[in-house]
């Protein structure tokens, strides 16, 4: 095993992708703690460009995977590719990040390696040299500390928001692009991508809302909406839901805020009988103000919150559209 | 078509989560159960392909008995039959442990379609099913919203970022990962209840699996504890009215600035 840190870091349009700076600035954090030289990996078809980018970080190099067979991501092709590169420098850690892309892909890839992944990692400290990681259980309700047990390499993918991009540490020099032509058998790769749709034509754009009332499984019925017009009208806001409102058909899906919708970041936003899974948070911890109604005083939503109501939120709108639109007249 | 569905119990959404002392797993005395929901969309999918296409669901889950009243809910909704691997042990944090399990337990059945929910509400890991493909051998796909089942491939809709979605198309036998949301699932007739009684539930153990069980165990879970707070939440108190009228005052200015 070679003392090695490998970031492996994705692109979408001829572009690294935020998150995958994110991974990067993680490995980088991980190997100043222990001492250990990062390598970042990226894979595709002609990227000498891209492979420029990832150079200007510091990083001992940029190792380019390059095949006709990785233009397309695959899971089979991008397992194949990565598990020979992997293999050969067996890394201690490996970093990724926790994309949908990652979840398809590294689960795989670790376990043909006889490996373990630690997906969704928001975390790390070292407690008398060992490392250990953290991440989330119960859908952010609960913390928990794991640690790798044998020998490496370590998976880890890490998730939005928790090793700021910001951090990145840049190179004196840039770093040197190694370009690795790989082989693919064609009958080991059996996925065929065929085309990509974007299926709700937006016709809001939450992104430039500056009020937000985003609504939750709490509001119990569809029957029940009306209340939260109430207030998104109140305020002058746009209304928006959670993931199981817009999957039950309650609000169109173009109005779904998180990871599978949009990324909004209003002056003021209101969590209405939202708990706050990760999936809700990342889309849209970045609000300047945010206030959250929940009946449960241990929802996750509340670790975000400027504001907190803890009641049933059944009570609180009706006297609280009341309250604003008195605020507003006055 | 035979198709195999993977479904895990874990605590029911209202459930009040407690540590144990030893804070390292919560305590089951306090929780109910229920199907993980991600895995309820990919029972209903099984079930609507064998409608369409003929042939069998099989539901298998992994741990203790108090599962079995999981896998009996799936068979009076209608799958055939159900595999119990049962595990007394808590669950390992290194998935390689359950798809292990799982592999082992249903490889010689050779199924032409595996689904699994995308990811469990409890560990939340997403792992589960896409090491069982790479234990099975079978080309997988994740988060799928839609499946099209040509003669012997398939095509399916993956769900990508920011509102946008992939098809991808795949030889049979495969193994895909459900979104919520791509179907309504039903609810179990009272007839279906009464039938799933009888309805054959193969038990067996990992001692029983044997040699057949693939899993590494490299993962160490040290510690659960409630999350610490990174930003100071002010709470308001008092009656509906005086809660509102409360952040009303600490929020006017946003209020009175925003668009009517």
């Amino acid at each position: 095993m070679t003392q090695s840190i490998i970031a492996i870091l994705e692109h979408q349009d001829g572009k690294i992708a935020r998150l995958s700076w994110e991974a990067l600035a993680a490995a980088q954090k991980l190997g100043a703690a222990l001492n250990l030289p990062v390598e970042a990996m990226v894979l595709g078809s002609g990227l000498g460009h891209l492979a420029g980018q990832v150079a200007a970080c510091k990083v001992t190099q940029v190792i380019s995977l390059d095949a006709p067979a990785l233009e397309s991501y695959t899971p089979d092709a991008y397992c194949l590719a990565l598990h020979g590169a992997v293999a050969t420098r067996s890394p201690s850690y490996v970093f990724l990040p926790h994309t949908y892309q990652v979840r398809e892909f590294a689960p795989k890839l670790a376990a043909r390696m006889g490996r373990a992944l630690l997906s969704d990692c928001t975390g790390f400290r070292i407690e008398s040299g060992e490392v250990i990681f953290s991440r989330q259980l119960y859908q952010g309700k609960l913390s928990a500390d794991l640690s790798f047990e044998g020998d490496g390499p370590y998976f880890i993918s890490v998730q939005a928001g928790s090793f700021p991009a910001a951090q990145l540490e840049r190179g004196e020099n840039p770093a040197p692009v190694i370009e690795e032509r790989v082989e693919l058998p064609k009958d080991q790769i059996r996925t065929i991508p065929l085309e990509r749709v974007q299926e709700a034509k937006r016709t809001v754009d939450l992104s430039q809302a500056e009020v937000i009332v985003a609504v939750g499984r709490g509001i119990k019925e569809a029957e029940n909406l009306p209340l939260v017009e109430k207030l998104a009208a109140a305020l002058g806001g746009q209304i928006a839901g959670s993931r199981p409102i817009c999957d039950s058909g309650w609000l169109p899906m173009e109005r779904q805020v998180g990871s599978s919708g949009q990324t909004v970041s209003p002056k003021l936003y209101f969590a209405i009988g939202i708990s706050g899974a990760i999936q809700h948070l990342v889309g849209m911890k970045g609000s300047r103000t945010i206030v959250a109604i929940n009946k449960d005083p241990h929802a996750p939503i509340f670790e975000v919150a400027d504001y907190g109501i803890v009641a049933n939120l059944f009570d609180v709108l009706p006297a609280l559209t009341e309250e604003i639109v008195k605020a507003r007249q006055s | 078509m035979k198709i195999l569905v993977c479904l895990k119990q874990v605590s029911a959404k209202e459930s009040t989560l407690r540590l144990s002392e030893d804070s390292l797993h919560v305590r089951e005395s306090d929780l109910s159960f229920e199907i993980n929901e991600p895995d309820t969309f990919a029972l209903e999918e099984a079930l609507r392909l064998k409608e369409q296409l003929g042939g069998e669901v099989v539901v298998v889950s992994l741990g203790p008995a108090r599962i079995q009243t999981s896998i009996r809910e799936a068979l009076a909704k209608g799958a055939d039959r159900g595999i119990h691997i049962e595990t007394e042990n808590a669950e390992s944090v290194d998935r390689t442990w359950a798809a292990g399990l799982i592999a082992a337990a249903v490889r010689e059945e050779k199924f032409d379609l595996v689904l699994t929910g995308l990811q469990s509400d409890d560990l939340g890991t997403g792992q589960t099913g896409v090491i069982l493909a790479e234990f099975l051998g079978l080309p997988h796909a994740t988060i799928i919203m839609e499946i099209q089942i040509e003669e012997s491939r398939i095509k399916a809709k993956r769900e990508l970022e920011g509102g946008w979605f992939e098809w991808v198309e795949m030889p049979l036998p495969a193994l895909l990962t459900i979104q919520s949301g791509l179907n309504k699932p039903r609810y179990a007739s009272l007839l279906g209840i009464k039938k799933a009684k009888s309805k054959e539930m193969r038990r067996v153990t990992p001692v029983e699996l044997g040699a057949e069980v693939s899993g590494t165990n490299a993962l160490r879970l040290r510690k659960i504890y409630v999350p610490v707070k990174s930003k100071n939440t002010e709470f308001l108190d008092g009656t509906p009215k005086e809660a509102a009228a409360k952040l009303v005052e600490r929020i006017r200015r946003e209020i009175v600035s925003s668009p009517s």
